[in-house]
């Protein structure tokens, strides 16, 4: 048996549109950009945080696309090309405001004694990762505790743990070194955890 | 290893990045302290968690406003 994966075929009706918008087919255009803004504006709404500048970022994406759509090889599916340029054009926003001063962290990690025990011993959750998403309060909950999150780990959570990046695209993206990517992801994961402790102790024992 | 390191190899234990030695500590201090235990599931949870809480499950933003979609039909024309 081969390894190798078959080649992605590029659906018909990609290809159609992609015959389509390049060959300036404005209704074709309109209607593309109609069926995907909504995902195009909640992926950089979640990045940004800002109405305004998730706006400006949404139109880049879209002519940032239309621009390149001649050279778009066809590689992956139309939605995840789209999908991708909205997340540069994310991080391109992100890079050129903020930062902040990094402020201290140690009061959102794990606590420990002199002799390496935690501090506080952690309870099991004892109600599964999976059952607690499907209440939609704790789905809300989790986003919160995410926006929480200090900007430069919350960054690299979503670049990594949401949008699904490799470490080295997300390195690349973010200018800092894989060893740097994924000191902070691993940090910003234990945070959410201590965000989310107290919610998910508080659910143990919840009728089911 | 103590709990303290434990922690700070978790992602790296999870991702199988461990060198056989350190993996050996990880897994023989796993074996006696069950805080590390409920640790590593609930870091494990947590990224799930996250990964499901911002998943698009059908919620997209109906709101897109549409001066924002004129906007962006314009600005192919320029």
């Amino acid at each position: 048996m081969s390894e190798l994966r078959a080649p992605f075929a590029l659906p018909a009706e990609d290809a159609a549109l992609i015959a389509e918008l390049r060959a300036g087919d404005g209704a074709a255009y309109e209607r593309w950009v109609r069926a995907s803004a909504p995902r195009v504006l909640s992926v950089v709404r979640r990045l940004l945080r800002n109405e305004q500048d998730a706006q400006e970022v949404a139109q880049d994406t879209f002519l940032s696309a239309f621009r390149a759509i001649a050279s778009f090889d066809g590689s992956a599916r139309l939605s995840t090309w789209l999908h991708r340029i909205a997340v540069n054009a994310a991080l391109m926003r992100l890079r050129t405001k903020r930062r902040h001063p990094e402020d201290p962290i140690e009061e959102l990690l794990p606590r420990f004694q002199a002799d390496g025990h935690h501090e506080h011993a952690p309870s099991a959750w004892a109600v599964p990762g999976e059952r607690a998403v499907a209440s939609a309060e704790v789905r809300k909950a989790v986003r919160g505790a995410i926006d929480e999150l200090p900007d430069i780990y919350r960054d690299v959570l979503l670049l990594r743990d949401i949008e699904e990046l490799t470490t080295e695209e997300a390195a690349t993206a973010l200018g800092i070194t894989v060893a740097a990517l994924k000191t902070r992801l691993h940090r910003a994961r234990l945070m959410l955890r201590e965000r989310l402790d107290d919610l998910m102790q508080e659910l143990e024992g919840a009728p089911q | 290893m103590n709990c303290r390191e434990l922690t700070e190899f978790l992602m790296a234990y999870l991702d199988g990045e461990l060198s056989d030695d350190t993996r050996g500590s990880f897994e023989f201090h796993l074996h006696g302290c069950q805080s590390c235990v409920n640790y590593l599931e609930s870091y494990r949870a947590t990224v799930a968690l996250g990964r499901a809480a911002c998943a698009e499950d059908g919620s997209l933003p109906d709101d897109v406003p549409e001066a924002l979609v004129q906007a962006i039909l314009a600005a192919r024309g320029k």
